[in-house]
C-alpha cells in the first residue's frame, strides 16, 4: 500500500463521519413526519401513493399486523422478480433477446433481491434483460433496503413508546423510506456515477472493431469486441445505497463500466456506509439522547478498523510464492504493489481492501476486486466482517436493529455480574426479549454453519469448488457465510449456479432475513408495552466508553466462539500453508 | 429534536382515535379477514412503488444522463460512429511485441467485453503458479536482455478481465522493448509514457495508471 493509499482511507472515514450527522438528522426528520426540506415536491407525491394503494396512513399497526404487512408485500417483491425473470423473453426491453432464466437461478435470485442479500448466481450481461433488471432487481433494491429501515424505525418506537400494542404503520415506514431518502440519493449519486463513465442507456451491446486481432476459444483471430451497454448507472447507485450489492454486470463493481474511475469507486464506497452509519444518528436523535447513537457508531467502528487494518496489511504483503519468481510487487508512487491478482490497477490494493472490508461490514456483498484471489487473511476479513452477524454497520435499518438486539444482550450480561435487572433506554429487559434475542443471534450462525456441513457433506456442495486444500473449503463457507447473514458476497469462484446451491443458498437467505424480522418485532411489541423506568444508581449507562467496548466485545465474542474452528479449517490453515510452502 | 412520544406522534395523525380503531379491529375480527385486509393494500403499494423505483426512476436518469453526459453514457467510445475501435475504459488484448500489453485477462476469449471476469485463483493453487510462470516466460521471450524484475500487474489477472490500465512501473518496463520494435528513440517512448501517465485523482484517489488503448494508439499515429 502506497501514500495515496493512506491518504484515500483516512479521507474516506473523515467524510463518511461528517456526512453522519447531516444525513441522520434528516432521516429523523422524515420519520417523524416534521419538514425535512424536500416536503414540498414529495409530500403531495406521498399522499397520492397512499390514496392509490388504498392505504390509510394514519392507522397504526400492531407488532403482528406490522410483521404480515412485511411479509406480504416481500411476498409480493419475490414474486414480482421470480414472474419477470421467467418471462423476460416475451417482455420488452430486451434488446440482447435473452431467454427465460432457469427457474432454480430465478428462485434464488428473487429471494436473493427480496431478502437484501443479493448474492449473485446470475451474470447481469448474459442473463438479464434491461426490464429484468429494472423492475425485478432495481426495484427490490429499494424496496428490500426500505423494509430493512422499517423495520428499524419500528423497533425505535418499541423503545420510545409507553404503554401502547402499536409500534407504527408499515406502508408509510416503507414508503418514507424510499420517497425520501434512498430515491434522492439514489437520483444524485447515478448521475454522478454516469459523468464518471457508467453506462445508462437502453440500446443493444455495441460491437467495437478492436486495434488487433486476437484468438477466440477455438483458436480462430477475432477483431471485434462488444461493449455492453443499459440501464446500469441507476440500478448501481440504489445497489450501494441500499446495502444491496447485486451488481448489473457479472463482475460487479470491478466492471469498468459499472465503476469506470477512482472518483466513481470512492463515491461508491462512501454509498455503502453511508446510510447504515448516518442511521446511528437517526437513532440517537430518535431516542432523544444522539450519545446513545455514537455510542453505537463508536462500537462499529472499534471492530471495523482493526479487521480493516489486518486486511491491508495482508494484501500489501501479497502473495510470498511470486516475490520467490522475482515478481516486483513491491509499492511505490508508481505502482500499487501487493496481491494484484483479482485486482484492478485503477483502485490497487488500498481501494480494494478498503471496499472488501466496507461491503461485508454492511451487508452489501458488492466487490471490486475478486476475494476468492485475496491472500488467505485479507480473505478471512471479508468472511468474519459478515459471519460477525452484519451488524458492524450491516443492512440498512437491519444492521442497526441487529447491533440493537446485541445491545439488549450486553445490558443483560451487565446486569448479570452487578445482579440488577437489566434495562436499555428505561426499557426493563425480561424473559421475553431475551428469549427473542437469542434467536435473532442464534438463527445465521445455524444457518451457515449447518449449511456448510450439508454443502461438504454431498458431491454436489463439493464438486463446486475450484481451488484445492483449505481454500475449496473457504469457498464453500464464504457462499454460506455470505447467503446466511444477507450479505451477497462470494468467492467467486465457486460453481454457485446449479441446482443444489440455487436452492441451498435461497433457504439460507430467506431464513437469515425473514425469521430474523419476526422476533425483532416481537421485542419491538414486547417494548413498546413497558413504560419507562426512571433512571437509578443500579443503571447502566449505555452511552459511555465502557459500553462500546463492552458492545463491541460481545459482538466479536459471539461471533468468534462461532466461527473460530471453521476459520482455521480454512483460511487459517491456507494462511499456514502458504507461509511453509513458500519458504526456501 | 424531541424523541419520538409514547403516544406514537411519529407517524399517526391523532392518535387516541388510531390506538382506539386498532383495538377494535385486533378484537372484532379473525386473523384471515386481516390478513385479507392487508393483502389489497401490500399489493397495490407494491405495484405503485415498483412504478415509482422501476420505471420513473430509472427513465429520469436516463434523461438527464443522455441530456447531460452523452457520450459517458453510452459506453465512452471512441473512433467515428460508423467505425468504433473501442471504449476508452474498456481494455483491449495486446500480444503483438510492437504494442504495449495490458494486464493479462481471465476471460474467454481475452477481453471478452460480454463476459467479465476474474481468474478467481487463490494464492495457494498451483495453477496460478503455472500461469504466472507462463506470462513471465512470454515476456522474456519478446524481450530477452531485459533483466529488470517484472511488475506484478503484468503477469496477474484482473478483476474483470477488461482492466483498460497499467501502472507507469508496467509501462515503463516495457518501454525499451516497444523503443526496439519500432526503432523509436527510448527517449520519446518514455515521454509518451509519461504523457498518458493519470496520476491519482485530486492526488490520492486511486493509483497512478496508463491507459493501454490510449498508449497504443498514439504509438501507432506516431508514423
Amino acid at each position: 500500500m502506497n501514500t495515496y493509499a493512506a491518504i484515500e482511507i483516512a479521507v474516506f472515514f473523515v467524510i463518511l463521519l461528517a456526512l453522519v450527522k447531516p444525513l441522520g438528522l434528516y432521516m429523523a426528520r422524515v420519520y417523524q413526519g416534521t419538514p425535512c426540506g424536500l416536503n414540498q415536491v414529495l409530500l403531495p407525491v406521498e399522499r397520492l401513493i397512499y390514496r392509490l394503494s388504498g392505504v390509510r396512513p394514519d392507522s397504526e399497526m400492531t407488532w403482528q399486523r406490522y410483521a404480515v404487512a412485511m411479509l406480504l408485500f416481500n411476498l409480493f417483491g419475490l414474486l414480482a422478480v421470480y414472474g419477470i425473470q421467467r418471462a423476460q423473453g416475451l417482455l420488452p426491453l430486451n434488446p440482447q433477446h435473452l431467454g427465460a432464466v432457469s427457474p432454480d437461478l430465478a428462485l434464488n435470485t428473487a429471494v436473493s433481491f427480496a431478502s437484501n442479500t443479493n448474492w449473485q448466481a446470475y451474470s447481469g450481461e448474459s442473463t438479464l434483460s434491461y426490464l429484468s433488471q429494472m423492475l425485478g432487481l432495481t426495484v427490490q433494491n429499494f424496496l428490500s433496503a426500505a423494509t430493512g429501515m422499517a423495520v428499524l424505525v419500528a423497533f425505535i418506537r418499541g423503545l420510545t413508546r409507553q404503554k401502547v400494542a402499536e409500534i407504527g404503520n408499515f406502508w408509510v415506514d416503507v414508503t418514507r423510506s424510499t420517497l425520501y431518502i434512498l430515491l434522492p440519493l439514489s437520483f444524485v449519486l447515478a448521475i454522478a456515477l454516469v459523468s464518471q463513465g457508467v453506462v445508462q442507456s437502453f440500446g443493444p451491446a455495441i460491437d467495437v472493431t478492436t486495434v488487433t486481432a486476437s484468438t477466440d476459444a477455438e483458436g480462430k483471430p477475432i477483431q471485434t469486441q462488444q461493449i455492453p451497454q443499459g440501464p446500469a448507472a441507476s440500478q448501481i447507485a440504489i445497489k450501494q445505497l441500499g446495502t444491496n450489492g447485486g451488481g448489473f454486470f457479472g463482475v460487479n463493481s470491478a466492471h469498468p463500466l459499472e465503476n469506470p474511475t477512482p472518483l466513481s469507486n470512492f463515491l461508491q464506497v462512501l454509498a455503502i456506509l453511508l446510510v447504515p452509519a448516518a442511521l446511528c444518528y437517526t437513532f440517537g436523535d430518535l431516542v432523544g439522547d444522539t450519545r446513545q447513537g455514537w455510542t453505537l457508531l463508536a462500537s462499529m467502528l472499534l471492530v471495523f478498523v482493526p479487521l480493516l487494518a489486518l486486511g491491508l496489511w495482508a494484501e500489501s504483503v501479497g502473495n510470498p510464492r511470486l516475490a520467490d519468481l522475482g515478481v516486483d510487487a513491491n509499492a511505490s508512487l508508481l505502482q500499487s504493489g501487493g496481491n494484484l491478482e483479482g485486482k484492478e490497477v485503477r483502485f490497487g490494493v488500498g481501494a480494494s481492501v478498503l471496499w472488501s472490508a466496507a461491503t461485508t461490514a454492511a451487508s452489501n456483498g458488492s466487490v471490486n476486486a475478486m476475494h476468492d484471489s485475496f491472500t488467505p487473511l485479507g480473505g478471512l476479513v471479508p468472511m468474519l466482517l459478515m459471519q460477525l452477524g452484519e451488524v458492524i454497520f450491516g443492512g440498512v435499518g437491519s444492521g442497526l436493529y441487529g447491533l440493537l438486539i446485541f445491545a439488549i444482550v450486553a445490558v443483560f450480561i451487565a446486569g448479570l455480574m452487578v445482579g440488577r435487572t437489566p434495562e436499555y433506554l428505561g426499557k426493563k429487559i425480561e424473559a421475553f426479549e431475551m428469549k427473542m434475542a437469542a434467536l435473532v443471534i442464534l438463527i445465521p450462525p445455524t444457518i451457515v454453519l449447518a449449511g456448510t456441513a450439508l454443502a461438504v457433506s454431498f458431491d454436489a456442495g463439493r464438486a463446486a469448488v475450484t481451488n484445492p486444500g483449505p481454500h475449496g473449503f473457504s469457498q464453500i463457507l464464504y457462499a454460506l457465510s455470505s447467503a446466511g447473514n444477507n450479505n451477497g458476497s462470494a468467492f467467486a469462484g465457486l460453481g454457485v449456479n446449479n441446482v443444489f446451491y440455487n436452492s441451498l443458498l435461497a433457504i439460507a437467505m430467506f431464513g437469515s432475513r425473514f425469521w430474523l424480522i419476526i422476533p425483532v418485532l416481537a421485542i419491538a411489541g414486547s417494548l413498546a408495552r413497558k413504560k419507562q423506568v426512571p433512571i437509578s444508581a443500579g443503571t447502566l449507562p449505555t452511552h459511555t466508553p465502557l459500553f462500546v467496548v463492552l458492545l463491541a466485545g460481545i459482538v466479536v465474542l459471539v461471533g468468534a466462539l462461532t466461527f473460530v474452528p471453521a476459520l482455521a479449517l480454512g483460511p487459517i490453515a491456507e494462511h499456514m500453508q502458504l507461509l511453509s510452502n513458500s519458504a526456501p | 429534536m424531541e424523541p419520538i412520544q409514547s403516544t406514537g406522534r411519529g407517524s399517526s395523525g391523532n392518535p387516541v382515535a388510531n390506538l382506539d380503531g386498532s383495538r377494535e379491529q385486533a378484537g372484532g375480527t379473525t386473523i384471515l379477514t386481516e390478513l385479507q385486509q392487508t393483502v389489497m393494500p401490500a399489493l397495490l403499494l407494491f405495484l405503485v412503488l415498483t412504478f415509482v423505483t422501476g420505471v420513473v426512476y430509472p427513465l429520469a436518469v436516463t434523461v438527464v444522463a443522455q441530456l447531460a453526459f452523452s457520450s459517458a453514457a453510452n459506453g465512452s467510445l471512441i473512433g467515428d460512429p460508423q467505425h468504433h475501435i473501442g471504449s476508452e475504459l474498456v481494455g483491449q488484448s495486446f500480444t503483438e511485441p510492437r504494442y504495449f500489453w495490458g494486464r493479462p485477462s481471465a476471460t474467454t476469449p481475452a477481453y471478452n467485453g460480454l463476459g467479465g471476469s476474474g481468474s478467481n485463483l487463490a494464492t495457494t493453487n498451483p495453477a496460478l503458479m503455472d500461469a504466472v510462470k507462463d506470462r513471465i516466460a512470454r515476456l522474456h521471450a519478446v524481450d530477452p536482455d531485459n533483466a529488470a524484475k517484472i511488475p506484478v500487474d503484468l503477469v496477474t489477472t484482473s478483476a474483470s478481465g477488461l482492466d483498460p490500465q497499467i501502472s507507469p512501473t508496467a509501462a515503463q518496463y516495457q518501454a525499451g522493448r516497444i523503443a526496439r520494435e519500432r526503432g523509436l528513440p527510448l527517449e520519446q517512448v518514455t515521454k509518451l509514457i509519461a504523457q498518458h501517465t493519470q496520476m491519482p485523482t485530486f492526488g490520492f484517489l486511486g493509483q497512478p495508471r496508463v491507459d493501454v488503448l490510449r498508449l497504443n494508439l498514439s504509438l501507432d499515429a506516431l508514423k
